[in-house]
């Protein structure tokens, strides 16, 4: 193509815009060509370094992971062909992903609902809009160690155990599940209210026109019709749930295995302590007691490759509407990806 | 009657789902009012010196943990300028070389990178911005320490400074080039999402001119998308400040207020960021003094983290000013 020659006019999907492919940068400015060439090589570089952390963790997670820590418990040992495997933080991620996605799915659902089709009064909207903004901007450690202040009240004794002396622990699996919705909330929301807001009116005005009440609508029509969006901001919400850290360390207890309380089956179960992957690799590694950086760079590896098969979900989810990867990176932002995307 | 009974369940349905908003509200006051609350102690102890630096931190929070007062000060004594200093110096450094990344990255998205290579970036940078935390802590600290501390660091830099503070590769720059990789995604999914709704007539009127399109993207698109690059900012500031996992394992772990008065030595300072140090302390949530300062660090950055969320506010309205809808 000729340079000064304008290009097609329709955008291709996603982020790139139709621009002539190829000018010569001959005669521009050193400055400039200085700019043209520093933006290819930040490109480039950002490549290669998701590169190589892929890469080494992929190198260094086949090398030390062996097929025996999925069915292993760890346990205490300055070994690290002693120390077991890692069965126990495994469970102890699904349960957390479980309990916060449970909670978080119907409340961020119908609150994203309430937003965007309700919305009144128009000032506590608002004030819910910047609360969940607010959910989404304070680090986690913060929601954790308010989680624990919450959790050792002693009338929610019962969702963890008491000590000798009557005290509240207040760390469980229950603790910190609860503590975990609030991390995926916003996704959830932002996804929702994203797609509620791409549903042209004419579907309600129809819904409407058959008689059918604005909740029946929201039940029946609207939530339907966008549900593989809501299923796709559950799944970047439990990615964020797994990944988490700060809220593990603090409030589940850290115990090397899942300690149960009591004789109730899976309720003491919950009420227990016990460990995540993310909790597990923290403890191996130099920061951590453990020491035992084979066992983290093993667990590393699978909780990369959780997080990686979560990511592909959410692009099968949404690969009818073609959504580009930034996109979807957006979204993941929550009601902050939900602004600048509408 | 039909009718009635259908707008009395509609009315029930708004006023179940407000009250489920109402009910999130008061969670998040209560959140504030009892970090708040909590922390009230310590500041009161110490007033605005809180903030101010006197001392070595580690050693106030040792005393707290021990219940064996410094002496000539009260329990609560506490100063926390080196675990500030630590959090603005990561959180700039980082911010700095993210912002300068991901501008250029975003340009070469939108503006030039071929559709096969833009195809295999855009996965590659959301997959950066999910990797955990702790994932990038760990490679932090068994990849990036230890080539820093046996390259970058000469044992006579160690020597000069060793009456003071050890350099082992977990310092300063570890933190900062690992958090910069962590936020660098989300500032370039902003910043390429603001840069690709740019009209394009705007962008061919400029090419139209005669302007290079170097120039054109710097003139108009840049200049466009500043809201978006301002919010960018924010939001990764956000996270940077509130990362505590990852820092806790890679910046030092020390209160040590690295001096930039060092020279290049500064550069490999051990430091330990405000959330960091909460998560290094949580064994001592159960000591009441201690609590209580771990809870005024918790409300310090309660509050950084809410007044940057009216950041991002105010750079909406200046989107809206500039009427994109980006």
């Amino acid at each position: 193509m000729e340079a000064g020659q304008l290009a097609p006019v329709a955008p291709p999907p996603g982020l790139a815009v139709a621009r002539p492919k190829r000018q010569s940068t001959a005669s521009w400015p050193l400055i400039d060509r200085l700019g043209y060439w520093l933006s290819w090589t930040m490109g480039v570089a950002l490549c290669l370094i998701a590169v190589a952390i892929i890469v080494f963790m992929l190198v260094k997670g086949i090398s030390y992971l062996k097929p025996a820590m999925f069915v292993e418990s760890p346990s205490a040992s300055l070994q690290q062909s002693q120390s077991g495997g890692f069965l126990d933080p495994l469970i102890g991620t699904l349960i957390i992903a479980v309990i916060g996605t449970v909670i978080a799915a119907p409340v961020g659902v119908a609150l994203a609902a309430w937003m965007s089709e309700y919305a009144r009064p128009a000032s506590l909207a608002r004030a819910v809009e910047s609360g969940i903004d607010v959910i989404a901007g304070v680090p986690s450690i913060v929601l954790a160690i308010f989680g624990l202040l919450v959790f050792t009240q002693n009338f929610l004794g019962f969702l963890s155990q008491n000590a000798a002396n009557g005290a509240v622990y207040g760390r469980s699996f229950f603790a910190a599940g609860i503590v975990m919705s609030l991390v995926a909330l916003p996704l959830i929301v932002g996804s929702t209210r994203e797609a509620l807001a791409q549903v042209p009116d004419r579907m309600r005005e129809a819904s409407y026109a058959l008689g059918k009440t604005k909740a029946t609508t929201i039940g029946r029509v609207l939530l339907p019709a966008i549900r593989t969006d809501i299923a796709s901001g559950i799944v970047l919400g439990m990615g964020r749930i797994i990944g988490d850290t700060a809220i593990i360390t603090i409030l589940l207890g850290a115990t090397l295995t899942n300690q149960g309380v009591g004789s109730v089956p899976v309720i003491g179960a919950l009420r227990g302590t016990g460990s995540t992957l993310t909790s597990y690799v923290y403890t191996n590694s130099p920061a951590g007691e453990g020491n035992a950086p084979q066992k983290a760079y093993a667990a590393a590896f699978v909780l990369l490759m959780m997080v990686l098969a979560l990511n592909a979900l959410v692009t099968r989810l949404t690969a009818d509407r073609k959504r580009s990867p930034l996109r979807i990176l957006l979204s993941q932002l929550g009601t902050w990806g939900y602004r600048w995307t509408r | 009657m039909q009718r009635r009974s259908g707008r009395s369940e509609d009315q029930r349905t708004e006023r179940t789902l407000g009250a489920l908003a109402i009910a999130v509200l008061v969670l998040i006051g209560a959140m504030i009012v009892t970090v708040l609350v909590k922390a009230w102690p310590s500041f009161s102890h110490n007033g605005l010196s809180w903030f101010g630096p006197g001392g070595d931190v580690d050693a106030q929070l040792r005393a707290m943990q021990a219940s064996v007062p410094i002496p000539g000060h009260s329990i609560h004594y506490f100063r926390a300028w080196p675990l500030i200093w630590g959090t603005l110096i990561t959180t700039f450094a980082a911010v700095v070389l993210a912002l300068i990344v991901s501008i250029f990255t975003a340009v070469f998205l939108t503006e030039f990178a071929p559709g096969a290579v833009r195809r295999a970036l855009e996965p590659v940078i959301r997959l950066l911005a999910g990797v955990p935390s702790v994932v990038y802590g760990l490679i932090g600290i068994l990849a990036l320490a230890p080539y820093i501390n046996q390259h970058l660091i000469s044992n006579s830099r160690k020597a000069s400074v060793i009456y003071a503070v050890q350099l082992n590769g977990a310092d300063l720059t570890t933190a900062t080039i690992i958090l910069a990789v962590m936020i660098t995604p989300i500032m370039v999914a902003l910043i390429a999402g603001a840069l690709a709704s740019v009209p394009t007539s705007w962008h061919e009127g400029s090419v139209a001119l005669g302007v290079n399109r170097w120039r054109t993207i710097v003139r108009v698109s840049l200049r466009t998308a500043r809201p978006a690059i301002v919010a960018a900012t924010v939001l990764a500031t956000a996270r940077a400040l509130g990362e505590a996992i990852m820092l806790s394992m890679v910046s030092g772990g020390r209160g040590f207020a690295a001096n930039p008065l060092d020279g290049i030595t500064f550069l490999f300072e051990p430091v330990r960021p405000l959330a960091a140090t909460i998560v290094n302390n949580a064994e001592g949530l159960t000591i009441a003094p201690l609590a209580q300062t771990i809870y005024a660090i918790a409300a310090v950055l309660l509050v950084s983290a809410a007044m940057l969320s009216f950041a991002g506010w105010a750079a909406k309205q200046s989107l809206k000013r500039y009427g994109i809808r980006a």
